[in-house]
């Protein structure tokens, strides 16, 4: 019956959550760790969610390294680069954590105070980046064409480079229709079908004006794992088909192929990313604590310990979702 | 874990962990980048063997954040296992069943629902 009833309380009268340790895990840790395990698989279903999807279209999905190409300030095409600084950023954050704990194990507390702080300059980093991410995604970077069935065509050079469209599209003067603006007309009234830059028509007059340029379908060539180029010919009849011109990416919409794409990227970094907020403010709860001295009082510094862990499996889950995301 | 193991820094041992999480990082990023085509256009167990890497490259990784960094070392082994292998299996499990499943209607769409080009 002991072990059933809560009764053991420490001097200062805080509930210690019973006076048995079973495999020496104290109740908040062994918590912890339930609330991990749940949460892992929560993730994994999401990411295997993510991986039936992609096998569905395995011969057309889009290529992470051609979607997320930006780095800060620099204009080009650089793969990779950006998220793999994030990588490194939640690392070092974990390795902040980790010396935290170990500072607590010696009751160290003026320790603890620095690496808490710069755990959590690290995770405001890694979210301002994800925030970042989004952005460019959801701005887009060359702007494409939505087919009738929902396949979407690029632009490519003579040496099968992607192209943006204000690159060779030359706006018609007969078939302007403006924006609606609040300066222009009812100041408290949106458009609600907000012109894309160039219509349909345009794009498809300058492809035909540019011979040098082709058009890219979404097909995969499973030989040499780039997107199929099509014939001068074959360009013409799909261009047909077109019903609209797509820049960036959301819910609806995906510039660089699948709409299911942009939805999983935004679902499950997004996810992600509110494990991480939550993440920093548990970790600034835990950081004043530290300073107010609570530990210090209660002679133990394992709500460190706790929040830790909650943070290390924060990163651990970036690693597959980077994995999934960004390198397979 | 005793008093006295509590008290000596294991700040020497988190920071050869990180640097070896760093260098599997970096090693990713090279592979990511450079996309070598032996590794990258054959095929073995069907996937490339590019794939096979970044996914052994995962664990190892989620290795060292787990035994290391959340002290799973340190651990019961009891604790340890009731967490490590129950979360194995069912991922693998889940794993495995979407993805066969996910393979299925990729293949049932490739052959009769999917049209590529338009005559």
């Amino acid at each position: 019956m002991e072990a059933t009833i809560a009764t053991e309380n420490t001097e200062e009268g805080t509930w210690i959550g019973g006076g048995k340790k079973p495999l020496e895990a104290s109740y908040g840790k062994m918590m912890m760790w339930f609330f991990i395990v749940s949460d892992a698989l929560t993730f994994s279903a999401f990411l295997g969610a993510y991986g039936l999807i992609r096998f569905k279209f395995i011969d057309s999905w889009p290529i992470a390294d051609e979607v997320f190409t930006h780095i800060p300030f620099v204009h080009g095409h650089f793969p990779m680069y950006y998220v793999a600084f994030m990588t490194f950023i939640l690392i070092f954050s974990s390795v902040t954590m980790v010396l935290a704990v170990d500072a607590g194990h010696q009751m160290k507390k003026g320790k603890v105070t620095i690496y808490m702080l710069l755990t959590i300059i690290g995770g405001l980093i890694f979210l301002g980046s994800q925030a970042w991410e989004w952005k460019n995604f959801i701005g887009g970077t060359y702007g494409s064409l939505l087919m009738k069935d929902g396949q979407v065509a690029q632009f490519v050079d003579a040496s099968g480079h992607q192209i943006a469209l204000e690159t060779f599209v030359h706006k018609s003067p007969s078939e302007e229709r403006v924006n609606h603006t609040g300066s222009n007309g009812l100041w408290f009234v949106k458009d609600a079908g907000a012109v894309a830059t160039y219509t349909v028509n345009e794009v498809i007059e300058s492809f035909k004006a540019n011979p040098e340029i082709s058009l890219r379908t979404e097909q995969i060539n499973s030989e040499t794992k780039h997107k199929t180029i099509l014939s001068r010919k074959a360009a013409n009849q799909f261009l047909a088909n077109a019903t609209s011109v797509v820049k960036g990416a959301n819910l609806k919409v995906n510039e660089y192929g699948k709409t299911l794409f942009a939805d999983f990227f935004f679902f499950i970094t997004g996810f992600h990313g509110f494990h991480v907020l939550s993440g920093i403010i548990i970790n600034l709860i835990i950081f004043f604590n530290v300073i107010v001295g609570t530990y210090e009082k209660r002679g133990t510094y394992e709500m460190v310990e706790k929040s830790g862990l909650y943070w290390h499996f924060v990163d651990l889950v970036w690693v597959f979702v980077f994995t999934f995301f960004y390198l397979v | 874990m005793t008093q006295e193991h509590e008290h000596e820094s294991h700040a020497g041992l988190i920071w050869r962990v990180f640097i070896f999480l760093s260098i599997i990082t970096a090693v990713e990023v090279f592979l990511g980048i450079t996309k070598p085509d032996a590794l990258y256009l054959s095929s073995f167990l069907g996937t490339s063997p590019l794939n096979w890497i970044f996914l052994i490259l995962t664990l190892v990784k989620a290795y060292g954040i787990a035994w290391y960094f959340m002290h799973l070392k340190q651990e019961k082994a009891g604790l340890r296992r009731a967490i490590v292998w129950t979360s194995v299996f069912l991922i693998c499990y889940l794993g495995t069943l979407l993805l066969i499943e996910g393979n299925f209607i990729g293949d049932v769409f490739s052959g009769r629902y999917t049209k590529w080009f338009y005559q």
